[in-house]
């Protein structure tokens, strides 16, 4: 078992997840609240992971990103090196792949909570943040326990983008998939087998756990 | 399972009258083994393979889809049944692992080709490969790309070179591993990499013929990448696979392999 590609999995996966809570939340505020008339465009392009083949997102970190295009350039010049094989950038990529799975169920748990008491906190003089945070976040827990799971999950779980531009360093880019991927292939079913085991026994447990101690994430998810 | 085996002859007859008859020159051998010929390749082959491939359906009118990818990879589903005729590995090994477990008929491993390995960077880079291997003690080199050791020939070699080289020490916290030598070739044409150490047939041919050079490493840095072929006996088209097999014996194919940097064995050993 590859305890350092676990231990990397879960570091993203809490990045991740982290990223998207504080990230992802003022994003699902506005979709949810504002009455922009092209806000469907914005709405698109949060859930365009959901759709879009991990493949193009690696492609054009690893070619649009690479130093031969002018925004790789950029980017090396300011940071010192590109974003291929490196943590950052599969956070980078992580966090824009997970995007959909913080943000609408944030936004499905703001719409849930009841109008009238926001606009209630409203006229009683709270300031929209203070609204938010004191009426709003508490009703609509549910959701934002979802968006957090689900994205870290979903990060745990991610591989075609690991793959096309991780670069397969142990402790840096070598993830958990990536680590039963090369087991797989170099013939070593055993240990592909416990650590896939693994990953089965532990993708089940966190949902199972949130689903049955939470009633209302269940209910949440039916009405995505 | 039964039903569909035989059905394939009925199968692949129908699939004879869809492919385009023949040139007239193609011997009536070649035509009576045909059908569809399914190939998996290792990734080093690609680029000869497409051109083989090509020159084969020309010349008999059988049709040869080509997979490529890691020998690896190919191992693990060929052995979990995918169906492939002929299996093409960048390592000798792999082939003979597939008879000793049942999968091909014993002993019929072919040597195909002998695989090198080289040094390859950007044409903008500015280091002198000429040095060899030690120029990658280089400080301004942040990554250096090859195959995943573990389970890629090329990569194996590779690392065998750099611990021969006394270097491995040195880079072996630079290295970034392609899931096959065609990934590691793209980390290094792309840029993303400094430096790759990848096969010769691929240096040799577009996109990384004309965007950098070369230079060879010393064989006797690295154990012989001996290529192997096998028809393996799950195949559903074992006569096509067959001649298709033989015809890389053929002086055309061999000129277009050694054109490739595919050093041919001078006595086929099996």
């Amino acid at each position: 078992m590859n305890w350092q590609a676990i231990a990397l999995s879960l570091k993203l996966a809490f990045s991740v997840a982290a990223i998207l809570l504080v990230a992802g939340m003022p994003i699902a505020y506005w979709v949810t609240f504002s009455r922009w008339r092209w806000k469907f465009l914005v709405e698109a392009v949060v859930a365009l992971p959901l759709v879009l083949p991990p493949t193009v997102l690696g492609y054009y970190i690893l070619v649009g990103l690479g130093p031969r295009n002018l925004p790789g350039r950029l980017w090396q010049s300011l940071f010192g090196h590109t974003l291929p094989f490196t943590f950052g950038g599969l956070l980078a990529a992580s966090v824009l792949y997970s995007l959909p799975f913080a943000v609408q169920p944030f936004s499905a748990g703001f719409e849930s909570v009841d109008r009238r008491l926001i606009e209630a906190a409203w006229t009683l003089g709270a300031s929209r943040l203070a609204t938010f945070f004191r009426v709003i976040l508490p009703l609509s827990g549910a959701g934002a326990v979802t968006g957090v799971v689900l994205s870290f999950a979903h990060t745990i779980g991610e591989f075609g983008v690991v793959l096309m531009v991780g670069g397969n360093i142990p402790g840096v880019t070598r993830t958990i998939s990536i680590d039963i991927y090369d087991q797989a292939q170099a013939g070593n079913y055993a240990t592909a087998n416990h650590t896939a085991l693994l990953l089965l026994l532990f993708s089940f447990l966190v949902l199972s756990v949130i689903y049955g101690a939470n009633r209302r994430a269940l209910s949440l998810w039916r009405k995505l | 399972m039964r039903r569909i085996r035989r059905a394939a002859p009925i199968l692949l007859a129908a699939l004879a009258w869809t492919v385009p008859l023949p040139a007239s020159g193609a011997s009536q051998a070649a035509r009576n083994s045909c059908g569809t010929i399914t190939v998996a390749a290792a990734s080093d082959l690609s680029n000869a393979m497409k051109e083989i491939a090509a020159n084969y359906e020309k010349a008999t009118g059988c049709a040869v889809r080509v997979s490529t990818g890691s020998s690896g990879n190919f191992l693990s589903q060929i052995e979990n049944g995918a169906p492939f005729d002929v299996f093409f590995s960048a390592d000798i090994a792999y082939p003979k692992k597939l008879e000793t477990e049942g999968l091909a008929a014993p002993g019929s491993t072919v040597l195909y080709a002998v695989g090198k390995i080289v040094l390859w960077v950007r044409n903008d880079s500015r280091l002198d490969i000429a040095k060899g291997l030690a120029v990658l003690r280089d400080p301004s080199i942040q990554k250096i790309a090859i195959a995943n050791p573990q389970h890629a020939p090329y990569g194996r070699a590779a690392e065998q070179a750099l611990r021969g080289a006394g270097i491995y020490d040195v880079v072996k916290d630079r290295l970034v591993l392609g899931e096959n030598i065609a990934q590691a070739a793209q980390f290094a044409e792309s840029g993303n990499a400094n430096a790759g150490i990848v096969a010769l047939s691929l240096a040799q041919s577009p996109p990384l013929k004309d965007e950098g050079r070369y230079a060879a490493i010393p064989e006797s840095l690295y154990t012989r990448i001996e290529q192997g072929a096998v028809v393996l006996r799950a195949a559903p088209n074992p006569q096509g696979a067959r001649a298709f097999l033989d015809y890389f014996k053929s002086p055309e194919a061999v000129a277009l392999l050694a054109r490739y940097g595919f050093v041919l064995p001078e006595n086929e050993k099996k």
